[in-house]
């Protein structure tokens, strides 16, 4: 594990890693067994476009478990996920890669915690912003 | 095809009812299949050994997971024949809120309330929009996690499963 992040790393503006999410077929399904959403949209392109969808479009929860990833990844053992949330704004595309991206918005101590509120999102490869949303962590002082 | 969205006296009747309560103790099997497909591999979900000697003292259950919950169990139907009309729901998305570690083996109980319906107009015609709110709280009776999100629904055209069977 890398060296934990602390509440004094911090600056405003600072760029969460990002991380690259791959798509395909057989992680849907996988996602579907996982979670229990057996909807087709999210692997039967044929049904999708139906559906009025341009092609199997990626779970929005799994892209909330992935933008929850990159905030565990980054506040590492000793920060505590406190908030997060999205809005679904566009679909992604079974195939097409997912980028989840982040960047810190404030930074204060409230109740004795030592609070960081960053602005995440996910990303096409066209740069648009997919599922834009917040997160609020706990990060240890020194 | 008509395309207004009528909100009934009856559908506001249903705002503020408990949709549903799924008691789930969370396996660890559940656990791997989650990793697996998100391809999350932070060791403090499974490698017990690692998370022992972190400030959790054991493996905790991805904060993820628990977003995916929400989606077990059935709903009781009293409000949604009123919705057939309307096809297909979407995800618009939601906030989690976390209090406290999930563990593996923990009994988590999930209750989801109905709580707001609304019209909007948007790219998609007249939409429906319906926001939930989900508590999650563990065999202590101590709430671990607190969810609210929205699903859209729109008139979309009429669509068949695989058996020709329609779908609503």
């Amino acid at each position: 594990m890398p060296k934990q992040l602390t509440y004094q790393d911090i600056t405003v503006g600072m760029e969460i890693p990002s991380l690259v999410k791959e798509t395909s077929p057989r992680m849907s399904a996988e996602w579907a067994g996982a979670s229990g959403d057996y909807d087709p949209i999210h692997y039967d392109k044929e049904y999708a476009i139906k559906r009025r969808f341009s092609s199997a479009v990626v779970n929005g929860r799994l892209k909330v478990a992935w933008l929850i990833q990159l905030m565990t990844n980054w506040i590492g053992d000793d920060g505590v996920l406190k908030k997060v949330g999205c809005q679904h704004r566009r679909t992604d595309i079974i195939g097409d890669p997912v980028t989840c991206k982040g960047v810190v918005v404030k930074k204060y101590i409230d109740n004795g915690e030592h609070l960081v509120d960053c602005e995440i999102w996910t990303e096409n490869p066209r740069g648009e912003k997919t599922a834009p949303g917040t997160a609020t962590v706990i990060l240890p002082a020194k | 095809m008509a395309d207004e969205v009528v909100i009934t006296e009856e559908m506001r009747k249903a705002v503020g009812s408990l949709m549903n309560i799924c008691i789930t103790k969370i396996e660890r099997s559940k656990i791997n299949m989650f990793v697996q497909a998100t391809g999350d591999a932070n060791p403090l979900w499974q490698d017990e050994e690692y998370a022992r000697k972190t400030g959790y003292r054991g493996t905790v259950v991805p904060p993820g997971y628990l977003v995916t919950m929400q989606m077990e169990g059935e709903s009781p139907g009293f409000y949604m024949p009123y919705m057939l009309s309307l096809k297909g729901a979407i995800d618009a998305g939601g906030d989690w809120e976390f209090f406290k570690p999930v563990r593996p083996d923990d009994i988590i109980v999930v209750d989801r309330k109905f709580v707001n319906l609304y019209e909007k107009k948007g790219s998609l015609g007249t939409m429906l929009l319906n926001v939930f709110e989900t508590t999650y709280r563990n065999q202590r009776g101590e709430t671990v996690a607190k969810g609210r999100w929205t699903t859209i629904r729109v008139l979309a055209p009429e669509v068949k499963d695989y058996e020709g069977r329609k779908i609503d």
